[in-house]
């Protein structure tokens, strides 16, 4: 009885449930994303043996992937697969691709957490900067910074920042992870970690100036955006009746703004950001290209031009686990900012 | 004269209209009194009494007038002498208890930030168990059940009778000599109303505090008054005492007020007043009520009435008695 009990809490519990359904939505991502990358046009064995190979080397190398055999037999060997931790043989690299995604991921990951933290201290400063005082001097130019941010893409901010940080003023580092002739040693990958681990703070500055551009870049545009929805929210309920009940009782404006009138209009910059956040996995690849960054974008973005089957599909159930991830942490997130989630569930 | 309004126009901008709200509204409360109210939706009300306290949203504007309370000049006065009446002296129930709590703080969290700054406005410097004690005590004044659980409540888990309560209880901390009561009970049900109204009723008179209240439910202000005033579109109408008024009305827009009101004996459903509110983007240029009024005349649509003494209690808007 008690185990039935322990048993039904588990099952009624939200993380529990939401892990569930996340792995269904995985699943059902893993049989869209393998039947749209083999109905695409394109023979993926002889685009990995080049134009001139033999066509009898080519239909045995199709033979080996199993491309001749019914669709469903090949994802039936893939899931076999998956369940070996195995994700297939990448037609570029002829490695695995879950060692490919390893190998690539920690460097997306690194450049995403600094931009992270680049965006959440950028759009909150600007955020109240102008929500606390609109149409002042302040929101105007955050207001034509936002503008500047949203039109122009993160690429072009790269190499604008590339130009005029790195070229110009020979502040920062152009492109790469680390300057010529500084190692760390790979323990996960984030050069930021590995060199405080092996306490090389040397490593550690020239990881972080290494970050810099290419985060900014890719954090401008979500800072634009999110700074104006966290201004517009602020407006909105500084003028609401909850607010002007404290102020009729003469607490003083610094504790109504920032205590009473930020967090409810937290909500939807919190919830925007984190979904930025999973986005930026995909769609960084433009700056990982121009900063040369090893990272997951561009090899996804190869594997698509190479008709890379195996990684096409690897490095899109990744995106899924994060956006996942994603919709988790904003559940997460937002119930702690609203009380009121949490209770209805 | 613990408050006197004169002459008070107040504007909203928004990006591209003015809104002409208030057109020079005059108000006077005695010490000990208690002064009501009354009009339609939209006449503004909830302005007027936002106005008395400077807590108008950002886009309102006080353009012209006079507000003294207890012989000091509100819309001149400093932000700390402005915070001390607002702590201390002047306290006001707003009409959505649901919209004037915040919705994902806690009761005890606003509340206890309330009394925090009244007290340390009185020099004191409260601990936490000093304003736990205190807020328990607010809450049973207002005969809220199991106070302990509604400090540690949302807002939301609580019912509309018990966030007015609570509402209440917020206002009378700071309403040592005014209560602006902005229609408590419009959102509440049938019988919590009467509670909420006697509640608020002897609360006042057990504290002995002037209060203005503002509703459009007749029966409430004819209750709990001794004078009132009838607004319409931003302009005061009639200014009487309120047996005076509900008997004897004399602005033609009280008596179809007055007579539109259900009443018990009456047989099926007034016909109310035919058209609507002015436009405030653009409003008529003489008596506002002009439009809709049965009695209307040339005048009426250009000349603005002046007030009209027609006893020492009873002052009317309107050009039929000029």
């Amino acid at each position: 009885m008690r185990l039935r009990k322990l048993l039904q809490k588990v099952v009624d519990n939200f993380y529990f449930k939401r892990t569930t359904y996340s792995i269904v939505t995985l699943f059902g991502l893993s049989i869209l994303i393998f039947a749209i990358a083999r109905v695409l046009p394109g023979d993926p064995a002889r685009l990995a043996l080049g134009p001139r190979a033999p066509e009898d080397v080519v239909e045995r190398y199709r033979a080996l992937l199993r491309l001749n055999e019914p669709i469903y037999i090949q994802y039936y060997y893939w899931l076999v697969d998956v369940f070996h931790g195995k994700l297939g043989v990448s037609l570029v690299t002829f490695r695995d691709v879950a060692t490919d995604i390893l190998e690539f991921l920690p460097a997306t990951i690194e450049l995403i957490i600094f931009t992270l933290i680049i965006d959440v201290a950028g759009a909150f400063i600007l955020g109240v900067l102008s929500g606390r005082k609109p149409n002042s001097l302040i929101d105007n130019f955050v207001r034509i910074f936002a503008y500047a941010g949203i039109a122009i893409p993160a690429f072009v901010w790269a190499i604008i920042l590339q130009l005029v940080l790195a070229n110009w003023l020979d502040l920062l580092p152009a492109y790469g992870r680390l300057s010529l002739g500084i190692e760390v040693k790979r323990i996960t990958g984030l050069i930021t970690v590995d060199s405080l681990l092996a306490g090389n703070i040397n490593a550690f500055i020239d990881g972080i100036r290494h970050l810099i551009i290419p985060s900014l870049s890719l954090a401008i545009g979500c800072i634009a955006q999110e700074a104006r929805i966290l201004r517009a929210n602020l407006i909105e309920n500084i003028n609401k009746d909850y607010i002007l009940n404290l102020y009729s009782h003469g607490i003083p404006q610094s504790i109504i703004f920032f205590k009473y009138a930020l967090k409810p209009s937290m909500i939807p910059t919190v919830t925007v950001m984190t979904l930025d956040m999973a986005s930026m996995l995909g769609n960084a690849f433009l700056v990982e290209l121009i900063f040369n960054w090893p990272g997951l974008s561009r090899y996804g973005i190869t594997a698509m031009l190479r008709k890379d089957l195996n990684a096409i599909v690897g490095v899109v159930l990744v995106i899924g686990i994060a956006y996942t991830l994603a919709s988790i942490l904003i559940e997460l997130l937002v119930s702690v900012l609203d009380p009121r989630v949490k209770h209805k569930r | 004269m613990l408050l006197e309004l004169t002459n008070l126009h107040v504007h909203y901008k928004s990006y591209w209209y003015v809104f002409k709200v208030l057109n020079g509204v005059w108000l006077r409360v005695r010490r000990g009194e208690r002064v009501g109210v009354i009009g339609e939706s939209g006449s503004g009300k909830t302005t007027l009494l936002k106005s008395i306290l400077k807590i108008l949203p950002l886009n309102g504007m006080i353009i012209r007038g006079e507000i003294k309370y207890d012989g000091k000049d509100i819309l001149n006065l400093g932000e700390s002498k402005l915070a001390e009446i607002r702590r201390r002296e002047v306290g006001m129930i707003f009409q959505d208890p649901m919209a004037a709590l915040n919705p994902v703080f806690k009761v005890k969290d606003q509340l206890y930030d309330i009394l925090k700054y009244k007290m340390i406005s009185e020099g004191r410097n409260p601990s936490k168990q000093e304003l736990y004690d205190e807020a328990l005590k607010m809450l049973t004044d207002v005969k809220l059940p199991d106070p302990e659980r509604v400090l540690n409540s949302y807002p939301f888990q609580l019912s509309g009778g018990m966030r007015q309560r609570v509402m209440i209880a917020m206002a009378l901390t700071s309403a040592e000599k005014l209560l602006l009561a902005d229609e408590p009970t419009t959102n509440l049900d049938v019988t919590i109303q009467d509670q909420i109204l006697k509640l608020i009723h002897n609360l006042v008179i057990q504290k002995n505090l002037s209060a203005i209240l503002v509703s459009h439910a007749l029966g409430m202000v004819y209750q709990m008054t001794d004078r009132a005033y009838v607004l319409y579109a931003g302009d005061i109408m009639e200014e009487a005492s309120t047996k005076e008024l509900f008997e004897k009305p004399k602005h033609p827009y009280t008596q179809i007020l007055i007579s539109s009101a259900p009443r018990l004996s009456s047989k099926g459903i007034s016909e109310g007043i035919k058209g609507k509110l002015p436009d405030y983007r653009n409003p008529p240029a003489g008596c506002r009520f002009a439009p809709r009024c049965p009695y209307s005349m040339s005048k009426c649509n250009t000349i603005k009435p002046e007030p009209i003494e027609l006893n020492k209690e009873h002052i009317t808007c309107c050009h039929l008695y000029g």
